[in-house]
């Protein structure tokens, strides 16, 4: 019988793609290996080969479909000696899965991801009170908004440089950097050796030379072994010289779980850098966030941690459509008002705690959600006066409990917020195991809406 | 057992450094003992003889308790970084360093009563007395420290000359370090991208034989340091580090040869510190004998007041200069005593450059 083809996943986080380009016919022969087609994920452009001998069938999406689901029928293939006719589905003419005409005992059982729940689509309620009024909004990912920053940043000042594994002309590991090399040319967004340590030093000896490095970690967990240089060369040298040498340097790229990579891979570390002084840690949520927040982490004369997340890299948020939007770094910002209980999170947690809140309110739970946005310097203000009001405060963050932002602002709001307290802080957080692989352990592993809602209802004895 | 620096015989003056092993690569010129005029040989000396008494007297000041913490001294090495940054364009090159940084900072013209004061923790220190020994910087300089993290210096440095070559300022790095920190990962690590993007900067080695307590010989598989960028085709070259005049020469061909925009050098510098690794290091591991046997063969200042001599130059010159330094050593720590320690506020200051 005929063997259907579908749409690969081609990277952890692929949940769609473009079918680009078909690269044969119907009626080729095709043997294992031969190149069917080219597919474009969110990161890359990738071939899709063939996998088994036969005869092409019939080709189910046309060339230049966007939005092809993964798992969606795309052709099909006649072994040696078979019929070429098949018994595949319709042609779909759009992006749609055709999923009446796929038995599902013939699926295989997808093994869903514990990003999976963290993936929510959840969206403010209020607008940034730091953009005026009647702004006009453009939608872009956050890799595009992170991409816009450095490169309207870049456009600024020339002292600015882009530094990375595969930055330049692979156009970023993650496609953030992508077009930067085009634009600025090889002198200003290099391609490194993978030597974290090294160009982690290199970036913040260039910086202590007067330029404005911004520094690509593949992913953070890589950072580990470049995190002497981030604390004891960039962090220290301000006051270690009393005032005098300055390293104005960024350090960004994803941080926190990713989906299936296991526990080397997948890991927050903003408490850590949350708790050196020297440093400015941000981790935004949303595209808007990201773009604000990286145009002015460049622009400080401080050492930045830029904690992105890879999760929401494909996200598509409103980001204003200013010649120079920049963001206050050190300010929270709430994102739904509410007056029952106060959620705090920062980064991917921003979007679980929003969601939490809109199944609260149809629990008559009013929840106010903030999001940090910066996690040193902590905006403790915004989270006190919040507690004032709503008296009940839960934190969630997508990384371990122990020792976390979460942990922090507990004792914030104990020493300074405990006469407003009418319920004891609660956190939701990751459970305190390395990540696991496996893909119901990860989902175990990891925060999720229904624990934000739980722990909301405890705090307000709704339990 | 490591051996001391040999000091280069009547007979093989002419060149100032060991013969580049064979080998078809490019490299730079071979050095030749610099030609200097007895107003420059003056000048090396005073600037050497400061280094020795100023660290003496650092040394007398921690041992009276005046000065905490770690302080490395730098007896015995004067000639490096006398020589070396004599050659250097104090306009437009950078120097960086290790912890042991006394002696680079006093051959770059830095007054000797901020870096006395800094040592003793005052408000008037180079580091407004929070850096302390190993944290001293001077921007206005082209100096950026004084670096504590073993190594850290390498890559740091490698990033001051991507600077230079980004600014096309035409400055070139020099970055010093220990045979210790020859051993460390970043440093490989800094050498490929150095050489890869062809950037301009010196790796200067001060091989003064010992890694605190470890000899060269005992922590190191290739013990010729010079070596150690070949596989990154890094020349090297290897000197005489106890002799101003021949290393001086090095770093001039060492020079000529980034300048051209032909990438990096890495320069052994074979020296020897009297003292231990810092003040606590009782110094067990080696003998009083090889200790003096460098100080009676090989002493640097010693050396060089013999060709001083030989060019005319009078022991009462030696002696006023002695006076001279001795008089700016006793004002430093005259000063560094006296200066009032930091504002108590200002422990919360630079921590951050700016206000969020």
């Amino acid at each position: 019988m005929a063997i259907e083809l579908k749409m690969p996943a081609l990277s952890p986080t692929m949940e769609e793609g473009t079918l680009a380009k078909w690269l044969v016919k119907e009626g080729d022969t095709v043997k294992s290996g031969d190149i069917l087609a080219e597919i474009e994920t969110d990161k890359a452009t990738m071939e899709f080969e063939a996998i088994d001998e036969g005869t092409i069938g019939q080709i189910l999406i046309a060339e230049g479909t966007d939005n092809v689901k993964v798992g969606t029928v795309i052709a099909t293939i006649t072994g040696e000696g078979e019929e070429a006719a098949t018994p595949a589905p319709a042609p779909a003419p759009a992006a749609e899965a055709p999923k009446a005409d796929t038995p599902k005992e013939e699926t295989p059982k997808n093994a869903e991801s514990g990003t999976e729940q963290l993936a929510v689509k959840a969206k403010a309620a209020v607008a940034d009170p730091a953009i005026p009024e009647g702004t006009a909004m453009i939608r872009l990912t956050v890799r595009e908004a992170l991409r816009d920053a450095m490169a309207e940043e870049m456009r600024a000042d020339d002292r600015v440089f882009v530094m990375g594994e595969e930055v330049a002309e692979y156009q970023g590991a993650y496609k953030v950097t992508q077009g930067l090399l085009d634009e600025f040319g090889a002198r200003r967004v290099i391609d490194t050796p993978i030597t974290e340590y090294g160009f982690a030093g290199l970036g913040a000896g260039a910086a202590m030379g007067g330029l404005k490095p911004v520094i690509e970690f593949m992913t953070f967990n890589f950072a580990m072994q470049a995190i002497d240089h981030i604390i004891n060369s960039a962090a220290k040298t301000n006051y270690m010289s009393g005032g005098q040498m300055r390293c104005p340097i960024v350090f960004r790229g994803p941080n926190g779980a990713a989906s299936r990579v296991g526990a080397q891979h997948s890991q927050n570390f903003a408490p850590w850098y949350a708790s050196v002084p020297g440093l400015i840690v941000i981790s935004p949520y949303d595209a808007a966030d990201a773009k604000g927040l990286l145009k002015a982490a460049i622009r400080s004369e401080d050492p930045v941690v830029f904690l992105e997340n890879e999760l929401l890299y494909g996200r598509s948020f409103d980001v204003p459509d200013l010649d120079d939007h920049v963001l206050p770094i050190g300010q929270a910002r709430i994102m739904r008002p509410g007056s029952d209980v106060t959620i705090v999170s920062y980064s991917i947690g921003v979007g679980l705690a929003l969601e939490a809140a809109d199944q609260l309110a149809g629990e008559g739970i009013d929840a106010e959600v903030i999001d940090l946005r910066t996690l040193r310097p902590l905006d403790t203000a915004t989270v006190l006066a919040s507690l004032k009001k709503t008296n009940h405060l839960v934190v969630v963050e997508e990384g371990w409990p122990t020792c976390s932002i979460a942990s922090e602002l507990a004792m914030v709001a104990m020493e300074q917020g405990f006469d407003d307290l009418d319920a004891p802080v609660m956190r939701v957080c990751n459970e305190d195991v390395p990540l696991p692989y496996a893909a119901n352990l990860e989902k175990a592993a990891l925060v999720d809406v229904p624990r934000v809602v739980k722990a909301v209802k405890a705090v307000r004895n709704r339990a | 057992m490591a051996k001391a620096p040999a000091r280069a015989s009547a007979a093989s003056k002419k060149t100032a450094s060991t013969p580049s092993p064979v080998t078809n690569r490019e490299g730079p010129r071979d050095p030749v003992p610099y030609d200097a005029t007895p107003a420059e040989l003056e000048k090396f000396y005073r600037e050497m003889l400061l280094i020795r008494r100023f660290e003496e007297k650092a040394g007398q000041l921690y041992g009276l308790g005046l000065i905490g913490g770690f302080c490395h001294l730098y007896i015995g090495q004067e000639a490096v970084a006398v020589g070396l940054q004599s050659a250097l364009d104090g306009d437009k090159d950078s120097v960086i360093t290790g912890y042991r940084d006394h002696g680079h900072m006093l051959a770059y013209g830095i007054d000797p009563k901020v870096i006395m004061a800094e040592l003793t923790g005052r408000a008037a220190g180079i580091s407004r007395g929070k850096g302390g020994s190993m944290h001293m910087f001077s921007v206005e300089h082209k100096f950026y420290g004084g670096h504590g993290i073993v190594g850290a210096q390498v890559s740091l440095g490698t990033g001051l000359a991507f600077a230079h070559k980004y600014r096309d300022d035409g400055g070139v790095a020099m970055s010093y370090f220990g045979d210790g920190a020859s051993n460390q990962g970043q440093v490989y690590e800094s050498f490929n991208m150095a050489e890869l993007w062809k950037l301009p900067i010196i790796f200067v080695i001060e091989n003064n034989q010992y890694a605190m307590g470890t000899s060269v010989n005992r922590s190191s598989a290739e013990d010729q340091l010079y070596r150690r960028g070949e596989s990154f085709r890094i020349p090297g070259m290897q000197v005489d580090g106890m002799d101003v005049l021949a290393v001086r020469g090095a770093a001039e061909a060492a020079l000529e040869w980034v300048r051209a925009g032909k990438g990096p050098v890495l320069m052994e510098l074979k020296t020897y510190r009297y003292r231990g690794h810092s003040m606590s290091d009782p110094a067990k591991y080696r003998s009083r004998e090889e200790v003096q046997a460098v100080r009676d063969k090989s002493d640097a200042l010693e050396h060089l007041k013999k060709v001083m001599l030989d060019a005319g130059i009078t022991e009462e010159k030696f002696k006023d200069i002695d006076k001279e330094i001795r008089a700016i050593v006793a004002e430093s720590a005259d000063f560094a005593e006296s200066a009032p320690e930091p504002e108590l506020p200002d422990l919360y200051s630079d921590v951050l450059v700016e206000q969020y």
